[in-house]
């Protein structure tokens, strides 16, 4: 933007703030400098961009149209425009400015910082963050490409579309979805939210969101259903499953993370034995797997075959000059 | 800030102005964010604008003579600009976000409270839009809540701490005593970051790996010049001395690019994926390649692909074992 440009929507600003009287567009030309005197059209465009802009940065513009006038008027209500009086006492100034800090990236951080800025403009004070001396940050990052986008299509209630990536592939989908909410679970994002295609319920994870989000439609008109909670939709189905329990022989001093989330450890000689809780057999023959030959499933045998397919894969996988196609088939 | 958000800036700067008379060009400057020079150009800016009429009395009157910003005549913007529903949202899911961590009971009764009334007080000036957004964002955080309350004690009043902490890299559990600096709540985990007095050294430790703590009746004294752990980056900063590896995926065993840092990720075609990534130490990344299973295989090292398959094979006697007896 020029400095003539940022001269001239400044006085715009303050002309429109400071009548009382609605203008219509022909005196705003008279009264604010830099604008088209000669031709009508050229200030036409000018005052339509001009109006655009300041809307754009949240100027509630009010367009008058009296029944006996030709012409619109405009102004800017002082009581719509300025910020409210707030006054925070110095604790909830130093929590404030914590808060301000959380965003890691650009859209949100800038609004963030933004509204820090406003405020301590209307007379808050806050300065540094003084929640238990500075000695705690919290930082929330927002890398997915596709962040920005989703947030602003859940603020103005627009439907979206993009390309979306299934679990185990590379190939994408197109998905048009309403947009409820969006939710960071263990630091990755998710959109809740109306699938139109499938005419349901779904969670999307952003990391495999792919390409650019395209808005459908106009803003305001996707309906977040009542009591809708977007944190308990995004939990993972295992939390909602029945829970079955895996007995484990464990090798003496080895698996302190394993011991840690056993149900019991019942000591042995050279083995001991673990009780395990677990959902989905594939999860747990991995994370058994993991451990090579510290552990051994011993119950339930699903579970143990499990873990036995899992490192024939491994073992597979992994052989030197082996002609074993790689990840072509189940290993049954 | 780029020129575009000059003028946002300028609805800012006025009120500032306004409700700081006399305010230092360095101190204004630094909190917009601007270097003196910019600011004096905003300055002059400013001076050359006002009511319509634009006659000396309708311009604002700005002068930083001295060093000293004093301003008059811009009482129709001395006010700021509401917030916006992306600025109140941005600060409102942020502090529902700190009045969700449970940090204990402190002894002033204060930041709680100060959080439960400041959010009262936002969402009052920013009105009902910026609430409603901001319910539709929630962040949650997997935090140890009793860990989390007496390391936040010893913080507060300044203990050392003796930890019973899981280390995952080296599957043991180690005690130590801590010295603590700072928590840090990153990508929804949350942190300790401490004078290690066994490592001597800053080290980051994860509150739900902390198996037992307590604060000891020693006052903490971490050396000079300690400084709690750079967060801004993440937690998760591969060192470029740590091992290169390069492992090959099937479409199952996608989820290692989504889930760790990678320095390079190569699409192969029907799925297929090749990955390069720092190992922390060789045991972790035989546990990846173990659990992998079939879904993904180490390429290079070839030395780490053979000890994969020899541990995958010792494993695998076991049941053999197991299952003749």
């Amino acid at each position: 933007m020029s400095r003539r440009k940022t001269e001239r929507l400044l006085n715009l600003v303050i002309c429109l703030l400071a009548t009382r009287r609605p203008l219509p567009a022909e005196q705003i030309r008279q009264a604010v400098p830099g604008y088209d005197r000669d031709s009508d059209e050229a200030f036409q465009r000018m005052f339509e961009r001009d109006k655009n802009e300041l809307r754009e940065i949240g100027i509630p513009i009010e367009v008058h149209r009296d029944a006996w006038e030709d012409e619109p008027g405009y102004r800017i209500a002082p009581e719509a425009y300025e910020l409210p009086e707030i006054t925070l006492e110095p604790d909830e100034a130093a929590v404030l400015g914590l808060a301000a800090r959380v965003w890691q990236r650009a859209s949100l951080a800038e609004a963030a910082s933004g509204a820090l800025l406003k405020l301590r403009a209307g007379g808050v004070a806050a300065d540094e963050p003084a929640l238990g001396g500075g000695a705690l940050e919290l930082r929330v990052d927002t890398r997915d490409p596709s962040f920005p986008a989703l947030w602003e299509a859940v603020r103005d209630r627009r439907a979206v579309r993009f390309g979306y990536r299934v679990a185990a592939g590379p190939s994408a989908a197109t998905r048009t979805v309403e947009p409820w909410g969006v939710v960071s679970r263990r630091g990755k994002w998710y959109l809740v939210g109306h699938d139109r295609d499938r005419a349901a319920q779904r969670v999307f994870r952003l990391s495999r969101i792919i390409g650019e989000v395209a808005t459908v439609g106009r803003p305001g008109v996707v309906r977040v259903p009542e009591g809708v909670d977007l944190r308990a939709l995004v939990s993972p189905w295992e939390e909602r499953q029945a829970e079955r329990l895996a007995t484990v022989a464990v090798r003496r001093g080895a698996c302190q993370g394993l011991r840690q989330l056993a149900r019991a450890v019942r000591e042995g000689g050279d083995w001991d034995e673990a009780d395990l809780a677990f959902v989905d057999t594939g999860r747990l023959a991995a994370w058994m797997a993991s451990l090579g030959p510290d552990v051994r499933v011993l119950t339930p045998p699903d579970a143990r075959d499990a873990v036995i397919a899992v490192l024939k894969g491994a073992h597979e996988a992994n052989a030197q000059g082996s002609d074993h196609e790689f990840g072509a088939s189940p290993t049954q | 800030m780029s020129t575009a958000d000059r003028l946002p800036r300028l609805l800012a700067l006025v009120p500032y102005l306004m409700s700081h008379q006399g305010a230092r060009v360095d101190e204004v400057a630094e909190v917009f964010g601007l270097s003196e020079k910019q600011l004096i150009d905003d300055l002059q800016l400013v001076w050359m604008c006002g009511l319509p009429g634009h006659t000396p009395g309708d311009l604002i009157d700005v002068s930083w003579d001295g060093g000293e910003i004093l301003i008059d005549n811009a009482e129709t913007i001395a006010r700021p600009l509401r917030l916006g529903i992306d600025e109140a949202s941005a600060l409102l899911v942020a502090l529902r976000l700190l009045n969700e961590l449970p940090l204990g009971e402190s002894p002033e009764g204060g930041q709680r409270d100060a959080l439960t009334r400041v959010i009262a007080k936002l969402e009052r000036a920013a009105g009902e839009g910026a609430a409603a957004v901001s319910s539709q964002v929630a962040v949650e955080m997997d935090v140890a809540p009793d860990a989390l309350a007496t390391v936040n004690d010893a913080l507060r009043r300044g203990r050392r701490l003796s930890l019973r902490y899981y280390a995952p890299g080296r599957d043991e559990v180690t005690s130590r005593e801590v010295d603590p600096l700072r928590i840090a709540v990153v990508d929804g985990r949350s942190y300790l970051s401490g004078w290690c007095y066994r490592a001597e050294a800053v080290r980051l430790f994860r509150l739900d790996r902390i198996q037992h703590v307590e604060a000891l009746d020693v006052a903490a004294a971490p050396p000079e010049g300690a400084e709690p752990t750079d967060v801004t980056d993440g937690v998760f900063k591969p060192s470029p001395t740590d091992e290169l590896a390069e492992l090959e995926l099937a479409p199952a065993g996608r989820w290692v690019a989504e889930y760790y840092p990678c320095e390079s990720v190569e699409e192969l075609g029907e799925g297929r994926l090749r990955v390069a990534l720092r190992a922390r130490d060789t045991d972790w990344l035989l546990r990846l390649a173990l659990r992998l299973g079939e879904t993904g295989r180490i390429i290079a090292p070839a030395r780490l692909a053979a000890m994969a398959r020899d541990r995958a094979a010792l494993a695998l006697a076991h049941y053999e074992e197991a299952g003749q007896r």
